[in-house]
């Protein structure tokens, strides 16, 4: 996973609450079965007049002029501004997949879904709660070429003012992504602690431990 | 010993090991595959050389791509039955249990696991799919994860969580003749809102939800993520120990009565805190039909399409105005006077025996509108299918017009054949009515089975309390 550290970059704004995975990744690219290549149709339905494929090539199909990421000011935005319950709906991972893919390292609402929440971190995707005032003071802010820089480890964002945002993230998450680490490898770790669980419980509940089923 | 909540319980019950920074590494005790989020995960592990921890507490099923038309051809789109091979192959490779397309154990991967005894009270179920907090309606801890999540609990049998909050829903007194699990839990969303329940286990009780079925149970658990909660929960009593005795993966012997006296303890504590309550006079509650984009974006049957004018929140205002567009809807129009073009009755919401009865009910003798194109019955699994046969409802469906399918999720998300055109409206039985969930530019309206089938029927949406 790549690391998360500091991110200077432009921002888009999707003014929209409620953006959810269906519309972020839709459900026809679902039935690719690799992890990447899913930039080019992020957002799609919002994206293209036409319907998206999966494995279809992206060059030329009819642009809807007026989505954000059609705009060509915001062509390089690597940081998604966004309002409350980003990323409802589904559990799909290739949301997340998705937006990386596209080039977003980091997104700002002022709530995400849980389940989102949590795929973006595994995926080297900052998501950054904020106020909802917040939210909409970078709204009214942002423009072509407005960049925001995020420093993970101070946790804070500043704005073109010079302006210094503070934020919120739980250390243990914060770690991981900082140190772009594998969850597995680290929780392999406590082999043992699982296996002393596995003895236990098995007192308690046996008929968890059939192997028949 | 302080006071506990139902979710507290299974909580305590699974803790593995908990961080100084307050993240636990919860064991799962099963794991259901699905064709769509796993050949990613499957990936990861062979490219790091890992096996499944426990190889025996994953089964597997294809259900997202599946056709509900003569499965005997396979699938025709590539890409889906490519999907559908790797997992035939992953399963193989790793010695998981499978359910293949043509197993008449096959269905929906959240009605088989229920109809299996695969998921039973107690339990941490997860799946890589959202509705997994639909196996909460026994009493386990069941939520839905992303792929990486699916890759971890395969290789460790154990994931890393944060402990939610505790949220208590009552719905309190008894409900009307006609009025279901569907409409009880689009009623709550409609009060909470699709971000009411975010951070949170809602563990739904009272006795509108003790009156439930466990397939009832099962619906209104389903829904409890379209509220923004990952885990729905209901306590376990009678109704949940009698659903699971005998079911193939329940256990037996001297093993069920140690389960079933753990069970009995599978309820929150008299005195438990919660951090939130809302409580819910069930004879309030109409039938239910959204109009919008999002679950929350409800009405009773009798009401009218909202103005957003009449909304104070700017941004709410402004999305209930994008969706009135994309619905094709004005306000102030009444819900009874929306034409439909398609009916769909299925998914892991409502496509459970006592769903189909409900609907066989209602069409019963009578004939699909002229002006409803197409009305599909798509079983939730194989042998609901079976059972429905046995009691002749496939019979009655089809002399009333409506097809009768095979199982699998079909038009809940349309990833196989069966979708809606642009501009089509859909009376569904499923859980989500985002802009094209069922197809692009199709318009869902969620409501109950026996609401779906009426509308099929009408041609219009009606109030099944008439009806019945
Ligand atoms: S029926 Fe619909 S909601 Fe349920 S698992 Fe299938 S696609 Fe998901």
């Amino acid at each position: 996973m790549q690391a998360f550290t500091k991110l200077t970059a432009q921002v888009a704004p999707l003014d929209r609450a409620n953006v959810d995975t269906d519309a972020i990744i839709p459900k026809q690219f679902l039935k690719s079965i690799r992890r990447a290549g899913f930039g080019p149709y992020l957002f799609d339905e919002w994206r293209y007049t036409d319907i998206g494929e999966p494995e279809m090539d992206c060059t030329n199909r009819p642009l809807q002029k007026d989505f954000v990421l059609n705009n060509p000011d915001y062509k390089e935005a690597k940081i998604l501004l966004t309002r409350e319950n980003f990323g409802c709906g589904s559990s799909r991972e290739h949301a997340p997949w998705a937006l990386e893919d596209y080039g977003f390292r980091a997104i700002i609402a002022s709530s995400f879904a849980d389940i989102f929440y949590n795929n973006c971190f595994k995926n080297g995707i900052l998501p950054i709660v904020l106020s909802v005032e917040l939210i909409e003071a970078l709204f009214q802010e942002v423009s072509a070429g407005y960049q925001l820089s995020i420093d993970l480890e101070a946790q804070t964002i500043t704005t073109p003012s010079g302006k210094e945002i503070a934020f919120t993230i739980d250390a243990a998450r914060k770690y991981r992504l900082f140190n772009g680490l594998d969850d597995i490898a680290l929780t392999l770790l406590q082999a043992d602690k699982i296996k002393e669980y596995e003895l236990e419980r098995a007192k308690r509940a046996p008929w968890l431990f059939v192997e028949a089923n | 010993m302080s006071a506990k909540t139902l979710y507290d319980k299974l909580w305590e019950d699974h803790v593995v090991h908990t961080e100084d920074d307050g993240s636990s590494l919860i064991y799962i005790d099963r794991q259901l595959v699905h064709e769509v989020t796993s050949p990613q995960a499957f990936e990861g592990l062979r490219l790091a050389g890992r096996r499944p921890w426990r190889t025996e507490r994953n089964l597997a099923v294809a259900d997202h791509n599946v056709p509900t038309t003569d499965r005997r051809a396979g699938i025709a789109d590539p890409v889906a039955r490519l999907q559908v091979a790797t997992l035939d192959k992953n399963c193989a490779e790793f010695g998981i249990t499978e359910f293949t397309m043509t197993d008449v154990r096959q269905g929906i991967v959240h009605v088989i696991g229920p109809e299996q005894g695969a998921t039973l009270p107690g339990m941490t179920v997860v799946c890589g799919d959202s509705h997994t907090s639909t196996h909460g309606a026994s009493g386990a801890l069941a939520f839905g994860i992303g792929t990486s999540e699916v890759e971890h609990a395969l290789a460790t049998q154990c994931l890393i969580q944060k402990k939610s909050k505790n949220f208590l829903i009552k719905v309190n007194g008894e409900v009307g003749e006609g009025i279901t699990a569907k409409d009880i839990v689009l009623a709550i969303i409609g009060k909470i809102g699709t971000a009411g329940g975010t951070g949170y286990a809602i563990e739904f009780a009272g006795t509108a939800i003790a009156d439930l079925s466990m397939e009832g149970r099962m619906t209104v658990c389903n829904m409890a993520i379209e509220a923004g909660a990952r885990a729905g929960l209901i306590a376990v009593d009678e109704t949940t120990i009698e659903y699971y005795q005998d079911r193939p993966y329940s256990p037996k012997g001297e093993h069920w009565l140690m389960a079933v006296r753990a069970w009995e303890k599978l309820h929150s504590d008299a005195d438990a805190v919660f951090d939130k309550v809302v409580e819910i006079d069930a004879a309030t509650i109409a039938p239910q039909v959204t109009w919008g984009t999002s679950p929350e974006m409800v009405v009773a049957v009798g009401d009218k399409v909202p103005n957003p004018v009449d909304e104070f929140d700017l941004v709410k205002q402004q999305s209930m105005q994008t969706a009135l567009d994309y619905m094709g809807l004005k306000a102030g129009q009444a819900i009874t006077d929306i034409a439909i073009d398609k009916v769909f009755i299925g998914s892991c919401t409502n496509s459970r025996i006592e769903d189909l009865r409900a609907a066989a009910q209602v069409v019963a003798g009578k004939q699909r509108a002229e002006t409803v194109k197409l009305a599909m019955v798509v079983p939730g699994s194989g042998l609901v299918k079976q059972q429905a046969e046995k009691e002749g409802l496939d019979k009655i469906f089809i002399a009333a017009g409506f097809e009768w399918r095979e199982p699998g999720c079909s038009m809940c998300l349309a990833m196989n054949a069966d979708k809606l055109e642009a501009g089509e409206r859909c009376a569904s039985t499923s859980n989500r009515n985002f802009e094209g969930r069922q197809g692009y530019g199709g318009r869902t309206h969620l409501v109950s089975p026996a609401m779906a089938a009426a509308a099929g029927i009408a041609g219009n949406f009606v109030d099944i309390r008439e009806w019945v």
